[in-house]
C-alpha cells in the first residue's frame, strides 16, 4: 500500500512543482510575507509625531516639554503660535498629538501649586492614541513627582510598581511574529490543498485516478502527505526566522511546539481537502478557501484577542483550528508552557482534522458528477 | 494575428456605433455568465455583509473586564478602600485569592491577566514613610493589551488618590493635570476606526476574486481562443469583463456602507459622493489588480493562489487599517505605497470619522487613480490577441 501512497505522492508533488509560477508562489511568497510583516504588524509606537504649542512665558511650561522631547516614542514636527494651527496638522494626520500650556500655566504653578496642559489627540485610530496618551500620562507623572520633590509636597500614599511577566518590554513583535507562524503555515496549505482536487475533477483527471485500484483511504493520503511535507518545511523555515532574525524567544520545548504543528497541519489539510472535494469547480475551491482562511485568521486572535469579542463570536472561534494554535505557538515561544498544560489546545485540532479529513475522503467517491 | 493593436488596424476600422455594440454584447455574454453560476453574485453581495458583521463585531481592541487577581495579605479598611476603586472600574474583573502562589498560578493557567498584590505591611508602611509600594503583575505576551491595561490600573489608581484625600480632608493637589481632547472618536472606540477600513480589506478581496479567475478561466476552458478569431479588439474584451464585474463590486460597496452606518453606527461625518468617487477608484484598482494576475497565471490553478497571496494578508496588515503605518520602519512603509487599500483605509478613516480633508483625499485619491491606471494599463499590456 504505501509504495502506491508514494507513487501517488510524487504524482501530486510534480503536478504542483511543475508550473514554475505555482513553484515560485508556494516557496518565495512565504518568505517575503514573514521578513515585510514581522516588521509591519506591530502596534508599538515610536516617533509619534506631536507639534507644541506653548503660550507660557516661564521656564516651568519648558521644561514639562522637555520630558516630551527626551522622550525616545515622540518626535517634535513643529512649533505652533495660533490656536487656528492645530487643526490642520491633525485633520492631515502630519501629527498624532497637540501638547498646548496655556499662557498661565506658570504662574498657576506657583501661585495654585496645580496647572492644567491641554493635549489634543487624532482618535481616528482609536488604538494608537489610547497608547499615545498614556506615554503623555507617565510624561506628566515624572514631571509631577519631580516639582513634588522639589518643592516639598507630600508623596502620595501608595506606589504602583508594574511589571510584565514573558515580555518584560510589552513588545508588541513578540507577540505578533509567533502569530505569524500559524497565519503562513495555514496560507501555504490551503494553497496547496484546497485547488487540487477540484483541479483534477475538472480536468476529468480525477475519474481516472477513481477507476485504478487505489482506495480512497490512498487518494486520501496522497492528496493529503504532500500538504504535510510543505507545511512542515515552511514552518520550519519560519519558526527559524522567528528564532534568530526577530529573536524571539522560544522558552518552551521543540517537542511541545511540533506536536502543536502536526496537528494544526492535519486540521488546516482537512479543512483544505474537505473544500476542494465539495467544489465542483476551481473557481468555487478558490471561493472556499477564501471563505475558511479569512475568517480563520481574523477570529483566531492574532491581530485583536479573543477576549475583546462579543460572546456569540467567541463561541464561533472555537470551530477554529488556527485559535489552538495560536495559544500553542504563544504559549510555547513566551511561557514556556509545558505539555501537559496544553492538551486543552491539542485535542480539538485533532477532532476538527479527522472529522474533516473523514469527510473528504467520503465526498471523494460521492461527488462523481 | 494582424490585428494586434485592435481597432487601430487598417483592416476594416470600425464605426463606433459598431463598437458600442460589440461591447454590449461582450457585457451581455459576461452577465450571463455571472447569472448561469451565480457564485459572483453571492462573492459580491453576500460575502461583504457577512464578512463585515463577522469582523465588525469580532475585532476590537477595546479590554474590558479584564480578570486581575487580587491579594491581600493583610485585610484593612486602607487595602479595602484601595480595592475598591479596581471594583468600580468596568476594565476590570476582580479575582480575590489568598497567596502569591495560587495568583502566579492563576497567571501560568491564564485565569487571569495580572495580579494586584498588596504586602502584609501595606497599612503600615503607608502610614509611617507615607508611600506603600503596590505590585502589578500583568501577562505581557500581548503587549497591546498589557499596555492598555497598565493605563487603566493607572487610572484606577488616580481614582483612589483623590478619593483618599478627599476623605482625609486635604484637597490633592496634582501639580500638572492632563485635559485630554480626542478628537474625531472621542470615546476611543476601537469599532469606529476599524469598521471603515474593514469596507477596504473587503473590498479588496471582492474586487480581486470576482476578476482574478474569469480571464484564466477562459484561456483554459478554450473559449478566450473562439473570442479571439471574432472581430473584437482585446480591450473591448478586457472592457467587456470589467463592467460588469464593476457593477457588482459597486453593489457590494454600497451594502457594506448601509451596514457600517446602520448596524455599526459609525459616524459618517464626510460626503458621500467622496466616500464612492474614491471607492469606485479603488474598485477599479482591485479589479485591475485581479484581471492583471489572471492574464498572468493563465491558468487558475496559479491565479487562485497568487490571488490569495498578494490581495488579503496584504491589505490586511500593510494598509494601516489596523497596524499603524507611521509606526512601521520605512522601508516597510515604502512597500505600503504599492498596496491599494493603504490608500482607501486612509480615505475611509477620514471621511467616516473626520468629515472632508481635502489635504487627506486628494493626495489619496490621486494615488488610487494613480494604481487603477497602472494595474489595467499593465492588464492591457499583458494581454495580446495571439496564441503561444
Amino acid at each position: 500500500m504505501w509504495q502506491r501512497v508514494a507513487a501517488l505522492i510524487v504524482k501530486e508533488f510534480l503536478a504542483l512543482l511543475k508550473d514554475p509560477k505555482s513553484r515560485f508562489v508556494i516557496v518565495i511568497p512565504p518568505m517575503i510575507q514573514l521578513l515585510v510583516f514581522g516588521y509591519a504588524a506591530t502596534y508599538d509606537l515610536n516617533d509619534i509625531p506631536y507639534a507644541v504649542y506653548n503660550e507660557d512665558p516661564g521656564a516651568e511650561g519648558r521644561e514639562l516639554l522637555a520630558g516630551f522631547r527626551l522622550s525616545p516614542h515622540f518626535r517634535e514636527i513643529a512649533h505652533l503660535s495660533h490656536d487656528a494651527d492645530i487643526a490642520p496638522l491633525i485633520d492631515k494626520r502630519e501629527v498624532l498629538l497637540v501638547v498646548h500650556i496655556g499662557p498661565r500655566f506658570s504662574r498657576d504653578l506657583a501661585t495654585a501649586q496645580s496647572a492644567s496642559v491641554q493635549v489634543i489627540v487624532d482618535g481616528r485610530n482609536s488604538n494608537t492614541a489610547l497608547l499615545a496618551l498614556g506615554y503623555v500620562r507617565s510624561i506628566v507623572h515624572r514631571f509631577n513627582d519631580q516639582w513634588a520633590a522639589r518643592h516639598g509636597q507630600p508623596k502620595p500614599p501608595a506606589q504602583l510598581e508594574m511589571r510584565a511577566w514573558f515580555n518584560p518590554n510589552l513588545e508588541s513583535r513578540w507577540f505578533i511574529v509567533p502569530g505569524i507562524v500559524a497565519l503562513l503555515t495555514l496560507v501555504v496549505t490551503m494553497l496547496v490543498t484546497a485547488l487540487s482536487v477540484a483541479r483534477e475533477r475538472e480536468q476529468g483527471t480525477f475519474d481516472q485516478l477513481l477507476v485504478t485500484p487505489f482506495r480512497p483511504a490512498e487518494i486520501l493520503l496522497g492528496k493529503a502527505l504532500p500538504g504535510f511535507i510543505i507545511g512542515i518545511g515552511e514552518a520550519t523555515v519560519i519558526v527559524l526566522l522567528a528564532i534568530f532574525w526577530f529573536k524571539v524567544p522560544l522558552w518552551g520545548s521543540l517537542l511541545t511546539l511540533y506536536t502543536g504543528i502536526t496537528l494544526f497541519l492535519v486540521s488546516a489539510i482537512g479543512v483544505g481537502l474537505m473544500i476542494s472535494s465539495l467544489a465542483v469547480t476551481q473557481q468555487q475551491g478558490l471561493l472556499g478557501a477564501f471563505f475558511f482562511l479569512v475568517p480563520a485568521i481574523i477570529l483566531s486572535g492574532f491581530a485583536t484577542p479573543i477576549a475583546n469579542m462579543p460572546s456569540f463570536i467567541q463561541k464561533i472561534t472555537l470551530v477554529n483550528p488556527m485559535r489552538y494554535f495560536m495559544e500553542i505557538l504563544r504559549g510555547v515561544f513566551l511561557e514556556g508552557m509545558p505539555f501537559l498544560m496544553l492538551v486543552d489546545q491539542f485535542w480539538p485540532m485533532a477532532v476538527i482534522g479527522g472529522v474533516n479529513l473523514t469527510l473528504a475522503g467520503w465526498l471523494f467517491r460521492r461527488r462523481l458528477y | 494575428m494582424k490585428r494586434q493593436e485592435g481597432s487601430k488596424g487598417t483592416l476594416g476600422e470600425p464605426s463606433r456605433g459598431g463598437r458600442l455594440m460589440r461591447l454590449r454584447g461582450l457585457v451581455r455574454k459576461e452577465f450571463l455568465q455571472i447569472l448561469r453560476d451565480p457564485s459572483s453574485i453571492a462573492i459580491a453581495f453576500v460575502m461583504p455583509v457577512v464578512l463585515l458583521l463577522l469582523f465588525g463585531y469580532g475585532l476590537s481592541l477595546d479590554a474590558e473586564h479584564v480578570p486581575l487577581a487580587v491579594v491581600v495579605e493583610e485585610p484593612s479598611a486602607e487595602t479595602a478602600s484601595f480595592i475598591g476603586s479596581f471594583q468600580q472600574s468596568r476594565y476590570f474583573e476582580l479575582v480575590p485569592l489568598s497567596n502569591m502562589r495560587q495568583a502566579e498560578q492563576a497567571l501560568r493557567e491564564h485565569r487571569v491577566k495580572g495580579i494586584i498584590y498588596l504586602r502584609e505591611n501595606f497599612a503600615r508602611q503607608r502610614r509611617s514613610i507615607g508611600a506603600a509600594p503596590v505590585q502589578i503583575i500583568l501577562n505581557g505576551v500581548d503587549a497591546n493589551t498589557a499596555r492598555l491595561v497598565q493605563g487603566y490600573v493607572n487610572g484606577a489608581w488616580e481614582k483612589w488618590l483623590e478619593l483618599e484625600a478627599r476623605s482625609n480632608g486635604v484637597p490633592l493637589t496634582i501639580p500638572v493635570q492632563v485635559s485630554e481632547r480626542v478628537w474625531f472618536n472621542s470615546e476611543l472606540r476601537s469599532q469606529d476606526y476599524l469598521v471603515p477600513g474593514l469596507i477596504a480589506v473587503i473590498m479588496t478581496l471582492i474586487g480581486a476574486l470576482l476578476t482574478a479567475m474569469v480571464m484564466a478561466r477562459e484561456w483554459e476552458r478554450g473559449t478566450m481562443e473562439a473570442l479571439l478569431v471574432t472581430p473584437v479588439a482585446i480591450q473591448e474584451v478586457l472592457l467587456g469583463k470589467l463592467v460588469p464585474y464593476f457593477v457588482l463590486g459597486m453593489g457590494g460597496l454600497i451594502l457594506s456602507v448601509g451596514t457600517a452606518v446602520g448596524l455599526f453606527a459609525i459616524p459618517l461625518r464626510g460626503s458621500v459622493v467622496v466616500l464612492f468617487a474614491a471607492s469606485s477608484l479603488f474598485l477599479l484598482a482591485a479589479l485591475g489588480m485581479g484581471l492583471l494576475i489572471s492574464i498572468v497565471a493563465k491558468n487558475q490553478f496559479v491565479a487562485g493562489q497568487i490571488a490569495i497571496i498578494v490581495t488579503f494578508l496584504p491589505a490586511f496588515i500593510l494598509s494601516g487599517f489596523i497596524f499603524d503605518i507611521g509606526s512601521m520602519p520605512w522601508p516597510i512603509q515604502m512597500i505600503t505605497h504599492l498596496i491599494p487599500a493603504r490608500y482607501l483605509v486612509a480615505i475611509l478613516q477620514t471621511v467616516f470619522l473626520a468629515g472632508n480633508v481635502p489635504s487627506v483625499i486628494w493626495p489619496n485619491g490621486a494615488a488610487l487613480l494613480l494604481m487603477a491606471i497602472l494595474f489595467l494599463s499593465l492588464g492591457r499590456w499583458k494581454s495580446h490577441k495571439r496564441l503561444e
